[in-house]
């Protein structure tokens, strides 16, 4: 389902490679917790799956395809189709309401759009299941709380079935109760669409209830280490 | 890509506070620019129409363009008149078809009051060749008879059968003629030229009502009542310039020549077209100056739209990050911004246009009354489109900037969050 070999990754202007990784894989529908400490490049590890930024070197094979391989343009419609995100927080666009960023990915993806059956219904429906009371829906985004929010970005992650979910410590912003309880509706979720998890976040503690643990320092040869 | 439009409206509106200052200031700012080439066009539409139908312009000698000021546009004043023998025998030449003297120096409550012959309206041209008509009355008859330009008539209210007094100069407050009064014949039509502006009164009676005056004041004890003016000689021993028209326009150059060089005294001709020209490029420079400026505060304006854009993708990052992760690409992202930069100078711009339409409402008579240009509320002509386009043009320029550093941004900024 993903599997990464042999990537080199630097950013702009940085002399040694943030990311050096000799490969490794996740299976389909598996889900997976990777820890590592502030700075130590997960969020860089995530943006290189996304094909958002782009290895030197190296394979980044997600549902069989060489990601690095393709054209931009090609690999902005392949994330669009298959890969959901959540990001740590500032999920959503603020001016637009609950509902309508849920939507947002059948607008960018004609496949998401065709998964989700009928996408309004289908957004209804993941916004119930999260647990949103219907009065947030049509409200905007940068008024519900940041639970909230973060529970309206999983649902946006769902919508259409991608084979593939990200999430950058989604729950970072949340107090530690409701921490445990957004990560085990979104493993649920998760197994409900037969989607692959890739669970990000600096926090052992949340890796109770995933089926492996991967800690970044154990992949990734460029021990640049982060300072926390 | 509908759907990535409905995008950046919402976007766009969300921030509508800030886009909506850097709209008002890309409205001033066009109004400004479409408000100077329009007092320029139609400044100098009233300019060159002003006369026509006429070869020579003779006055004493001073430059072309004093000439024209005084004689047709009753600004300034003659620093010396023109003796009428020196008319009679400009008139009587062979290549003269016709001449009409005209004699200035009164006003009526700050018009300016122009002696001549009742001639002048039957041969005065302006605009395309079109002759004066007479919106009521007729041409004056009696010494005592005066024809309104329309805009005087419409601005002090005055019909045919109204009497009214001349002042002594132009100055609103000197000394009054007002022993001898006038009936108003005859009313003009409107011209949009500077005789809308005139009183019209015959030489005679500009010889009439000094007959008791010398030197600029009545001379004291004595009183010549207006009905025994007709026994003094009322022909004027002096006018202050002439119109000629020529029986064929081929002589126009040599009869110029013979009046340069005329014996008699120093006087000059000058063909209006010339002279008009001739003034206008007097002008032109601060036309050309208003209308530079007036483009660099659009410039400005619209500086400050690339700013508010630019500052707002700061703000926006995370946004465009957001967009981009849900699959935009970077070139709907370049389209969002550089459709959010155009619309605001599109509806700055039709502001813009509504703003000039109300300040020409409120502010033409104004313009009318204190300068004599004449505003007119219609339609963009193709000259003021072409210049809206321009701004338009200008505008998109000014938001590829912000729509390219979006599309830089976008990709390297990816997902890693960063405040
Ligand atoms: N857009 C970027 N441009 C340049 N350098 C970057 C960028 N994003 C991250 N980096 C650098 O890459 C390294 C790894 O950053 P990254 O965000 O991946 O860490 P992280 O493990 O996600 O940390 P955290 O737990 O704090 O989110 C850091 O040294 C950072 O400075
Ligand atoms: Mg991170």
């Amino acid at each position: 389902m993903i599997a990464l070999s042999d990537l080199v990754f630097r950013w702009p202007r940085q002399t040694s490679p943030c990311l050096d990784m000799p490969g490794f894989a996740l299976a389909a529908g598996e889900r997976v917790f990777l820890h590592g400490p502030s700075g130590s490049g997960k969020s860089t590890l995530l943006a290189v799956l996304g094909g958002v930024a782009v290895p030197e070197r190296g394979r980044v094979e997600l549902l069989g395809q060489d990601i690095v391989a393709l054209a931009g343009h090609r690999r902005d419609a392949f994330r669009a189709d298959h890969i959901g995100f959540i990001f740590q927080q500032f999920n959503l666009l603020p001016w637009l309401s609950a509902r309508d960023n849920v939507l947002l990915p059948c607008t960018f993806s004609a496949r998401r759009h065709g998964r989700a059956g009928d996408p309004p219904a289908e957004a209804t429906r993941l916004l119930e299941r999260l647990d949103l009371a219907e009065s947030l829906w049509d409200k905007p985004a940068a008024e519900l709380s940041v639970g909230q929010q973060q529970r309206v970005a999983a649902a946006r992650a769902l919508i259409g079935k991608p084979e593939i979910l990200i999430a950058d410590e989604p729950t970072s912003a949340l107090d530690a109760e409701r921490q445990q309880a957004f990560i085990d509706l979104l493993l649920t979720e998760a197994a409900a669409v037969g989607a692959t998890l890739l669970f990000v976040s600096h926090d052992q503690r949340l890796a109770a209830h995933f089926d492996r643990v991967l800690s970044l320092a154990d992949i990734n040869r460029a021990a640049m280490g982060g300072e926390a | 890509m509908k759907a990535v439009l409905l995008l950046a409206l919402k976007s766009a509106w969300a921030r509508r506070l800030t886009l909506g200052i850097a709209l008002i200031a890309i409205a001033l700012a066009s109004a400004l620019l479409l408000a100077v080439e329009r007092v320029r066009h139609d400044a100098r539409q009233s300019f060159t129409q002003s006369i026509s139908g006429v070869d020579l312009v003779v006055g004493a000698r001073t430059g072309g363009v004093q000439l024209m000021l005084y004689a047709v546009f009753h600004s300034g004043s003659a620093t010396s008149n023109i003796r009428w023998d020196s008319f009679e025998a400009i008139a009587t030449h062979p290549a003269v078809a016709w001449a009409v003297p005209l004699s200035m120096g009164d006003s009526h409550r700050g018009h300016p009051v122009v002696g001549t012959h009742a001639d002048f309206f039957a041969h005065f041209r302006y605009a395309d060749g079109r002759p004066l008509a007479f919106a009521t009355g007729a041409p004056f008859a009696e010494v005592f008879e005066a024809v309104l330009g329309s805009e005087v008539a419409q601005a002090l209210g005055y019909r045919t059968g109204d009497r009214i007094t001349l002042t002594h100069g132009m100055v609103e407050l000197g000394p009054d003629h007002d022993d001898k009064p006038f009936t108003v014949v005859g009313v003009l039509a409107p011209t949009g030229t500077p005789v809308d502006r005139a009183v019209h009164v015959s030489l005679e009676a500009i010889t009439a009502i000094h007959l008791d005056w010398a030197g600029g004041a009545p001379l004291p004890g004595l009183v010549i009542p207006a009905e025994h003016v007709q026994k003094f000689d009322l022909q004027p021993k002096e006018i202050t310039a002439m119109l000629v028209g020529l029986k064929s326009r081929a002589d126009v150059f040599r009869l110029q020549r013979h009046i340069n060089g005329y014996r008699g005294e120093p006087l000059l001709a000058v063909m209006p077209g010339v002279a008009l020209d001739e003034l206008w490029r007097t002008l032109a420079t601060v036309e050309r100056t208003l209308f530079a400026l007036s483009a660099l505060v659009v410039l400005v304006g619209l500086a400050g739209l690339t700013a508010t854009l630019l500052a707002g993708l700061n703000e926006r990052r995370r946004e465009l990050a957001i967009l981009r992760a849900l699959g935009a690409s970077p070139q709907a992202i370049f389209l969002m911004l550089t459709v959010e930069g155009l619309l605001v100078t599109a509806l700055g711009v039709l502001a813009g246009t509504a703003l000039l339409a109300v300040g020409i409402v409120t502010l033409a008579p104004l313009a009318q009354a204190h300068f004599g240009v004449h505003l007119s509320l219609r339609p963009p002509s193709g000259n003021e489109l072409a210049l809206l386009m321009s701004i338009l043009a200008t505008g998109l320029l000014a938001s590829l900037a912000p729509g390219w550093r979006a599309w830089r941004m976008a990709l390297t900024d990816g997902l890693t969050p960063r405040n």
